[in-house]
């Protein structure tokens, strides 16, 4: 097989299956329940931001 | 003090060896580069050695680090208002060819990746540049990392700006699109696109926020990105280190991939993902209002970065590329609708309860429309990748149609309104000049979009649909110089959208330096509650 033929079948198995699950993983994470919070403070960053830092 | 003079040196060091370079090259372009170079080496050497005996700039804690933001913005407008000349003018020469002036330097061919690169690396560039230094700075509540280097960031990239737009007029080509630049210009490019991501994720570690704000996500996605992709494409051999000329290290079908894998990308991270990183910061801020969900921003940000980058083989539908992977970038192309119109509900829903701010508030008005512009054209984007319509449609002008609804309409305006934002924050002044004066950029620059985005429509369409007329005998109808004739009165339509765009950039030209000046415009406010004098008093009853 040249190089191109291992390169192609791992890209269309596990190298998708990895990608896919880490596009998984990082989804799953801003979707669960418990950041709410987080996100929740996240959110206003924007809006707390006028002073300067320590 | 040391340091003063090392860093002088250097400079000067590398000037001479530009100016060395310069004098043995028998490319006179490359002289030209040489010596631009050498120039700047100098300009550095001596501006080093001069504020040697200066006490060090005293760094100030209180306060955020500007000055390259607003070098930066000042530059934005400036390559804006340059980048818009050039694309009316050669608008202007595809409807008139005389204004090609029978010159070289002058030709559509030179000029036109002057206009492309002015507009994305120039302008979309510096606001870029200049808004991600602002934004990481305040989400982050942290000074700039290496205050030094960001400022090398800014005139290094200036200094590539030159060089690439020199360049192209002289000729020094890559021939690939929106990658134009030579191997030298390429190497220095990456030197300080490296700088830059130093300074960014400097301050990212710096900070003093637990959370990375999204929008920072987003820059951060574009400079990596951008990076990885400007080194894969522009792999190349040069014949000799002292000219200009280089070959790719790939050819045919697989020099294509890589250029518009490239190509894509460069809309999808540079002109998207940087823009959203914008987006994500100054609507909310200008509306005062936290972003609509921000776990669908975080959606919308792996959604976007895990399909755009295999949106590219759409650009070579029909071609010698395999079957299986033209009909892997359709697939990827039509799901990212998805994300997009996320991120486009996401931030237009941020105004959700606050809808009066579009007519009060110019400012929000802009990224209102630019929002709008950002779902057009990533809903005509994945429709035109499907094979189908792609048949119709590639090679004629509605690919420039729905480049410049995105351009104009997305990158254009929120760059614009982030200029508006940052304007008198980052000079102090009580507000802008005139907030009436963005009303008028925004309707000049509205009415240009409209008149070309539906000329370029009805011309690419009449041009598909002329390239592709059978006769009865077999033969085809239309001669490629009548189909050119015919789309004439459509380019007369395109360049009247593009001079009103151009006009109402003036007016930001002339608003933003006035704030500078710290003038504020006498006029009446943009709203305020109906009030009648006739009416406002008690009533009287009649004499009985």
């Amino acid at each position: 097989m040249s190089a191109y033929d291992v390169a192609r079948h791992f890209a269309d198995s596990w190298g998708l299956v990895f990608l896919f699950g880490v596009f998984l993983f990082a989804v799953g994470r801003a979707l669960r329940p418990s950041a709410r919070d987080e996100y929740e403070h996240a959110r206003t960053v924007v809006l707390r931001d006028e002073e300067p830092g320590k | 003090m040391d340091a003063y003079v090392a860093r002088s040196m250097t400079w000067l060091s590398l000037a001479i060896l530009a100016v060395f370079a310069a004098a043995v090259t028998v490319d006179p372009a490359f002289a030209v580069h040489a010596a631009i170079f050498a120039a700047a080496g100098f300009l550095a050497a001596f501006l080093s050695m001069r504020s040697a005996g200066d006490a060090p700039a005293a760094p100030k804690p209180g306060e955020y680090d500007d000055d390259v933001i607003r070098w930066g913005t000042i530059a934005t407008v400036f390559w804006g208002v340059v980048g818009f000349l050039v694309g009316l003018y050669i608008a202007l020469q595809l409807a008139f060819p005389a204004l090609n002036l029978g010159l070289e330097y002058s030709s559509f061919g030179r000029l036109r990746p002057l206009h492309t690169s002015a507009v994305i690396f120039a302008f979309g560039g510096n606001a870029l540049i200049a808004t991600s230094f602002y934004v990481v700075q305040r989400t982050c509540r942290a000074r700039l990392a290496f205050p030094g280097i960001a400022r090398f960031v800014f005139w290094g990239y200036q200094l590539f700006i030159v060089l690439a737009a020199t360049g192209y007029v002289l000729g020094v080509t890559e021939g690939k699109e929106y990658a134009e630049p030579e191997w030298y210009v390429d190497i220095w490019l990456t030197v300080v696109w490296v700088a830059y991501l130093a300074v960014f994720v400097g301050t990212l570690v710096k900070r003093h926020e637990p959370h990375i704000y999204v929008a920072n996500w987003f820059y951060l996605a574009f400079i990596v990105t951008v990076a990885m992709l400007h080194l894969v494409n522009n792999l190349s051999m040069p014949v000799t280190i002292f000219g200009t000329k280089s070959y790719s290290a790939f050819a045919g079908v697989q020099d294509a991939l890589t250029q518009w894998w490239y190509g894509h990308n460069a809309v999808g991270f540079f002109l998207t993902a940087g823009f959203l990183g914008m987006m994500y910061y100054f609507v909310p801020k200008q509306a005062e209002r936290p972003v609509y969900s921000y776990r669908l921003s975080i959606v919308h940000f792996w959604s976007l970065i895990f399909l755009y980058i295999w949106a590219g083989p759409h650009h070579l539908h029909y071609t010698a590329l395999p079957d299986w992977a033209q009909t892997l970038g359709m697939v990827f192309s039509v799901m990212l609708w998805m994300p997009s119109w996320g991120g486009m509900i996401n931030g237009l829903m941020t105004l959700s309860g606050a809808w009066d701010k579009i007519r009060t508030d110019p400012i929000i008005r802009m990224q209102v429309l630019a929002l709008a512009f950002y779902g057009m054209s990533t809903f005509e984007g994945p429709l035109m990748s499907i094979k189908s319509v792609n048949s119709l449609s590639h090679y004629t002008d509605w690919t420039i149609g729905h480049v410049h609804s995105g351009a104009l309409g997305w990158v254009g305006m929120i760059s614009f309104a982030a200029v508006y934002f940052m304007t008198p924050k980052l000079w102090k002044r009580e507000r802008l000049y005139s907030l009436r004066m963005i009303n008028w950029h925004f309707w000049c620059a509205t009415a240009g979009i409209v008149l070309y985005a539906s000329a370029m429509w009805v011309a690419g369409i009449m041009q598909g649909l002329m390239w592709r007329e059978y006769g009865q005998d077999g033969y085809l109808v239309y001669s490629f110089a009548e189909v050119v004739a015919a789309m004439h009165p459509y380019y007369l339509i395109r360049a009247a959208g593009g001079l009103l765009y151009l006009l109402g950039s003036l007016f930001m030209v002339w608003n933003i330096w006035m704030t500078i000046k710290g003038k504020v415009r006498e006029e009446a406010p943009m709203h305020d509650a109906t009030y009648n004098p006739a009416a406002d008093k008690p009533l009287v009853p009649a004499a009985a």
